[in-house]
């Protein structure tokens, strides 16, 4: 139980310092995972990172699954998870009241009217940065532009594009490894 | 209680579904939006700055902030325990596995052709926004066809577009500004449209 108790905790500290998410957060594990806690060397978190990167779901929360099953199996992971979620809901609970009450006042608006284009911006950049990791040949690329255009255009659930995606990966690399051969 | 089942399993899917952190649970909810009606695209791009200036990783920040605006506090709680859902099944899985899953050919090829969709669904719904905010263009979808229907307000935003314009020289090509925080940069927005009126009001 005292364990598991300082799984949370630790990983609502984790929570708290993280600032944006994904990247942003690895200094920080390290920090407080390898070093002042022992719980996985330097190479393991690197790997959860990685492999957090890669399945399903938010970064922060794969990750966090992973160093609390080590510790402690599956409650660990759960326990890990709610841990590094707890002060989100605190925090944006309280704001998001405020927000509403303040959301009237013509001052509020403008400043998100503003911070709006900001945040097209910041999303620009990350497609930016992803684009270099993702689109690494013509095959890519056109998986891409179709998905780009497809989601734009059509009513499709994003989770259609998903799938077939992953599909075309297997069967691309399946048909490039008979032509090799 | 319907509310809260649905709402649990709306953010289910985007956690099973959505690769690669954050940024990419944003498409899926554009989705929900458009499809519960629950909150206007306008109303997600405000919930995801107010993500990206607080504490906590941005897509549990914006899935807490969505399941409050639908639900309040419970609406809260439920959205972000169906997000995580999927993501503690799935990690417990792999654990058990690790070895394979690190070495499995099939796993990379999948990952090869879903990390150019993640982007390219990324890419879309930064579009979308984009055409929202800077020229007015919005979409919607139709009852009786799978094609979106798009319509213009007739509003251009040229102080919209110099903003974007200097915030992406600032955000991408010198060197001092381009690391600091978003937050940083959200901040600065903000001040921009309080002094030049960007809601017009």
């Amino acid at each position: 139980m005292k364990e598991l108790l300082e799984l949370f905790l630790t990983f609502a500290k984790i929570g708290v310092m993280t600032f944006g998410g994904g990247m942003a957060m690895l200094p920080i594990l390290e920090r407080e995972v390898v070093q002042n806690k022992h719980w996985a060397t330097e190479e393991e978190l690197v790997d959860y990172f990685a492999i957090g990167q890669c399945t399903p779901g938010i970064i922060a929360v794969n990750t966090a699954t992973f160093v609390g099953q080590k510790r402690k199996g599956a409650m660990g992971g759960i326990t890990a998870t709610l841990g590094v979620v707890f002060p989100s809901l605190v925090i944006i609970t309280i704001l998001a009241g405020l927000i509403t009450n303040f959301a009237h006042l013509a001052w509020v608006q403008n400043a998100f009217a503003g911070i709006q284009v900001c945040v097209c911006v910041l999303i620009l950049n990350a497609v930016l940065k992803l684009l270099k990791k993702s689109v690494v040949d013509k095959r890519t690329a056109v998986i891409f532009v179709i998905v780009l255009l497809g989601n734009m255009l059509l009513s499709v659930s994003p989770v259609w594009f998903v799938l077939l995606s992953a599909l075309s990966g297997i069967v691309l690399k399946n048909l490039e490894g008979r032509a090799a051969k | 209680m319907t509310l809260y089942l649905r709402l649990y399993w709306e953010f289910f899917k985007t956690g099973l579904f959505a690769i690669g952190g954050g940024m990419a649970t944003l498409p899926f909810l554009k989705d929900i939006g458009a499809t519960t009606g629950w909150f206007s695209q306008t109303d997600l791009m405000n919930m995801l700055a107010v993500s990206e200036s607080t504490p906590g990783p941005v897509g549990i920040n914006m899935a807490t902030y969505v399941g409050y605006t639908v639900g309040g506090v419970p609406g809260a709680i439920v959205a972000t325990i169906g997000e995580v859902t999927p993501s503690i099944i799935v990690i417990l899985i792999v654990a058990a596995m690790l070895a394979k899953f690190r070495d499995s050919q099939y796993v990379a090829n999948a990952f090869y052709g879903l990390r150019p969709a993640s982007t390219g669904l990324i890419g879309a719904a930064c579009a979308g926004v984009m055409l929202q905010v800077i020229a007015g263009i919005t979409s919607a979808s139709q009852e009786d066809s799978i094609l979106m229907k798009f319509s213009w307000d007739g509003a251009i935003s040229w102080r919209g577009i110099i903003l974007a314009l200097v915030l992406l020289v600032f955000t991408r090509y010198i060197k001092k500004t381009k690391d600091l925080h978003p937050i940083v940069f959200i901040g600065v927005s903000a001040v921009i449209g309080v002094v030049f009126h960007f809601a017009g009001v």
